[in-house]
């Protein structure tokens, strides 16, 4: 119900949409400035803790001190600090993340958006996960408040979010794939897969592989989808126009998803920019175990190899993606509340 | 000829502490023909916005209507009513009238929808025909350019336009019944006489019942054929508005026109009423205003007075009527 | 604050979820205590040979693949993570009062400062700073481990603490307060930490749990508490070859882990609905 009013309403009241899209502009410049702080953050974060990746490297492979000393002019490790944030800067502004230490030369920018994709699905998946059987058993715990139902999902939702997700994949890996054989324990896709195989059946292969990290992912945070679902029902309830609508004689399921339940639509978006930051965390878990090649193994692997430009470009990769997210739940909020608009 | 609204005996309970029951309304007893307005007068917690909602049942739980009410409509028992023909009823032969538009109407809906829905709830319309009948409803109910108005969403809306929609809702059913909950207790007082106004032209314009609850004696004046007045649960008098005006029988209505300060005799002093309303879980014995009763007699607290007749339609639950009958 | 405390936690107890949280926590911490003293050694020679055993008499959860005995394993686990927990809690909890103190009672610049540091530090995933923070350690030093775990939880606690602390400037006796002089110091500590208490109560039970499953998880990829020192994450990290031929030394830390975040969430629960009682 996203509507505009017709121009001669609108000329009643002529300071109508400024406020919004003054706060917009506001939201948006708040959400850069925090961005750029975050990333301020991490950059000093990285190059003050002591370290030095290429010891490492060392460590791992024969290299001559010729070429440490190459590596380590070439990324700049021998500067003061403020030169290589000044580098740093400038790289950015021309949209260049630098290069990988551990997969050198290899560009960060490019590791990252092969290993997107991957991350996207199964953060996606969840999403949509949570989302749909989160909201409908939070509205069915509220309509059927008190009951057993009630009680025991309530439990449930707590024991499945004070589950530890790496321990949870771990389980499932054991009995759902190597036990019983029903589905695939790691990658995303089969590499035995034939070239020839059509889109659908590479399409089916992805599904089974995706299955068990987005069920452990989804099943250790619904929880927090269940509970905010449920509350807000609850509270929306004892609203006045709910029974008001009853007592126009809607059928209670009008009443109870085009009244009730489409006002807690506006609460529910602003857990999107909640969620984030917990299924990024469970993501790093869940994507070790299963051996997912998205951003979370990418990090898992930058960070034993102290491989800082890849590091940094998917912490801020991610950052940026949080407060995407928190802006895009106000932005939602907003649209989903039409008194909010007016202020 | 018989009557639209004939309920007998309702009576409403709810669970309280300690395993006792609450009953905040208790033996109520009232006819409505067509046509007619019965003002439903009394102080808050009297009951009389719980009789309300019990002739749709919409009782708000844990509280529940006991079984020996009876509410018919039409000679229809409505508490024995299915669910479909239950949901016919509400807005198709009863309406009703919130008290406060602002936390009746849903925010996140315009009000053309909310109107629309409504009327495609009750007969088949198309949603062309139902935005057009909208549009007509709100024209009715004295809305200006009701066309833009059916797009502007509640809280764009001033305080009397918005219960003017609200009406509006509640006419889109065609019902043959109108509650008015204190229909103008949350709005201007220069709003209130317009919007009282209002549902007095859609009653003689539609030739609808009315049951106005008010507990502003003053408001009822002119506007209702008949008063009954709720105390404790209870009605306690029942007569013809102007009978009532004139002599009121109950004690409580005595001192609750006494408490009316007035502007056409000099008042040094305002009465009030003393002493509290007492709660529904712990009634007072036997007559239940007599702990503030200034014509209170021995056996008042004794013995529970009956309802005297004392003309057609009329009664009063009082001993001092007793007294004076014989 | 006390008697605003107390009533707290009486209003929670009378919530089943929040005894049975309390039941819990309760046997786990004096499990926790005593427990060891009663129990083998967990670090005892390790016996590649002999190797995982199930439950038996002499071991009721059995023994890992090294054959020490689980139950004691998961018993001292309990002692280091509880305390890690509870010490990094603290250490979270009174940097975010204070910052959220601060922030919330002077406002102008320093709130807004304050809060732009906090909404970006939010904004970094705190995992991601925790793995940044531990790799650094060749073997990290349990102390460590506490204190990048305290400073890196305060941020969401300094929010809440500032929103409450907004809110309760506008209660009359804040005003009053201020109208009869109160100073700065006297106005935080004896007006609006005690109010502010409740939502931070909960706060910190719940952030027990977070930081149980956080260290857990950090165990897990060898970056929190150092073996050979027992932690149910790194429990479950040894049981991972093992985890169809002997299952139990990887389901009882696991469980153990679960019984505890539960029984804390119970609890935080419990709280959070004697603060506000309508959303149970």
């Amino acid at each position: 119900m996203v509507g505009g009013s017709p121009p001669a309403y609108r000329a009643r009241r002529p300071g109508r949409l400024t406020p919004v899209s003054r706060w917009l502009f506001r939201r948006l410049l708040q959400a850069a400035l925090t961005f750029a702080a975050a990333v301020v953050l991490l950059f000093f974060l990285m190059r003050l803790a002591p370290g030095d990746p290429l010891s490492r490297l060392a460590g791992d492979r024969a290299i001559s001190e010729q070429e440490l000393e190459f590596l380590r002019r070439r990324f700049g490790l021998n500067q003061p600090l403020v030169t290589q944030f000044r580098a740093f800067l400038g790289g950015i502004a021309q949209g260049d993340l630098g290069v990988s230490i551990e997969h050198y030369p290899e560009k960060v920018t490019s590791l990252l958006a092969s290993r997107l994709p991957a991350t996207l699905l199964l953060g996606g998946t969840v999403l949509l996960l949570n989302f749909i059987v989160g909201v409908w058993l939070g509205v069915t715990q509220a309509v059927r408040r008190g009951s057993r139902f009630d009680r025991w999902m309530t439990r449930l939702a707590l024991a499945g979010y004070a589950t530890p997700s790496f321990w949870l994949g771990l389980v499932l890996v054991a009995f759902v794939s190597l036990r019983w054989h029903l589905l695939p324990a790691a990658q995303m896709t089969d590499p035995l897969l034939p070239l020839d195989a059509s889109p659908w059946t590479r399409a089916v292969d992805v599904l089974r592989h995706l299955a068990l990290p987005a069920l452990t992912l989804s099943l250790t945070s619904i929880a927090i989808m269940m509970r905010h679902q449920r509350a807000a029902m609850l509270s929306v309830f004892r609203l006045d126009y709910v029974s008001a609508a009853r007592a126009r004689g809607l059928t209670e399921r009008r009443v109870l998803w085009r009244h009730a339940w489409r006002n807690t639509l506006a609460p529910m978006i602003t857990l999107l920019g909640l969620w984030l930051p917990i299924l990024v965390s469970g993501s790093i878990f869940v994507e070790a175990i299963f051996n997912w090649p998205g951003l979370g193994s990418l990090a898992n692997d930058a960070i034993a190899a102290r491989d800082y430009p890849v590091l940094l470009g998917t912490a801020m990769l991610v950052s940026g993606a949080v407060v995407l997210a928190g802006l895009l739940a106000d932005v939602g909020y907003t649209i989903a509340d039409p008194r909010v608009r007016q202020e | 000829m018989s009557n639209l609204l004939d309920v007998k005996d309702l009576r409403i309970e709810f669970p309280a502490p300690a395993g006792r029951l609450a009953v905040p309304v208790d033996g109520v007893s009232l006819t409505l023909a067509r046509g007619e307005t019965l003002a439903l007068v009394g102080e808050s917690g009297s009951g009389k916005s719980l009789t309300a909602l019990a002739l749709l049942r919409l009782v708000p739980p844990p509280g529940r209507i006991a079984p020996g009410s009876r509410i018919l409509l039409d000679g229809e028992d409505l508490l024995s009513l299915d669910p479909a023909r239950l949901r016919a009823v509400r807005g198709g032969r009863i309406g009703i009238v919130f008290q406060d538009a602002t936390t009746s109407l849903n925010p996140t809906l315009t009000v053309g929808s909310q109107l629309t829905e409504t009327i495609r709830a009750h007969r088949k319309a198309s949603r062309g025909e139902a935005r057009e009948r909208a549009i007509a409803l709100l024209n009715e109910v004295g809305i200006p350019e009701p066309a833009v108005r059916f797009a502007a969403y509640p809280h764009e809306l001033s305080g009397g336009l918005r219960q003017r929609a609200l009406i509006a809702i509640s006419l889109a059913g065609e019902p043959d019944l109108l509650i008015a909950d204190e229909p103008t207790t949350a709005l201007d007082v220069t709003i209130q006489a317009q919007i009282l106004e209002l549902l007095d032209r859609l009653r003689v314009s539609r030739g609808m019942a009315v049951l106005l609850i008010a507990h502003d004696l003053g408001l009822v004046a002119g506007r209702a054929d008949r008063v009954a007045v709720m105390y404790a649960g209870q009605i306690v008098e029942e007569a013809a508005t102007a009978r009532l005006f004139r002599s009121p029988a109950h004690p409580y209505t005595q001192a609750l026109f006494r408490s009316i300060p007035r502007i056409d005799t000099p008042v040094e002093r305002l009465s009030p009423i003393g002493g509290g309303v007492p709660s529904p879980d712990a009634w007072p014995a036997a007559c239940r205003f007599h702990p503030r009763c200034d014509q209170v007699l021995p056996r008042c607290s004794i013995e529970t007075p009956p309802v005297v007749p004392l003309a057609p339609g009329e009664a009063v639950r009082c001993w001092l009527a007793v007294r004076e009958k014989r | 604050m006390i008697g605003s405390l107390a009533g707290l936690l009486r209003r929670a107890w009378r919530h089943p979820s929040g005894r049975i949280g309390t039941a819990i926590l309760l046997i786990l911490v004096l499990t926790a205590v005593i427990g060891p003293a009663f129990l083998a050694d967990p670090v005892v020679m390790p016996d590649v040979v002999a190797g995982a055993t199930p439950p038996s008499a002499a071991h009721p959860l059995g023994t890992d693949h090294l054959n020490r005995d689980v139950l004691s394993r998961v018993v001292n686990g309990a002692r280091v993570s509880l305390t890690v927990a509870a010490l990094a809690v603290l250490l979270a909890l009174t940097a975010g009062a204070a910052v959220g103190l601060i922030a919330g009672y002077f406002g102008g610049w320093i709130d807004a400062l304050l809060m732009r540091v906090v909404d970006a530090a939010l904004a970094i995933p705190r995992l991601f700073v925790l793995l940044l923070l531990l790799v650094v350690w060749e073997r990290i030093p349990l102390y460590a481990l506490v204190l990048v775990l305290g400073t890196t939880g305060w941020f969401a606690t300094s929010r809440l603490v500032r929103g409450e602390v907004l809110r309760l400037k506008q209660e009359p006796f804040v005003t009053a307060a201020i109208a009869i002089g109160t100073g700065s110091w006297r106005m935080i500590t004896r007006h609006l930490l005690p109010n502010a208490a409740g939502p931070v109560l909960v706060a910190a039970t719940l952030g027990v749990g977070d930081v149980i499953l956080l260290e857990s998880g950090l165990s897990f990829l060898g970056l929190g508490i150092q073996p050979p020192t027992p932690s149910w994450g790194g429990m479950v990290l040894d049981a991972r070859p093992l985890l169809l031929s002997a299952p139990w030394t990887a389901i009882f830390p696991g469980a153990a882990i679960v019984v505890t975040v539960l029984a804390v969430n119970l609890v935080g629960d419990a709280l959070s609905a004697a603060l506000d009682p309508r959303s149970a």
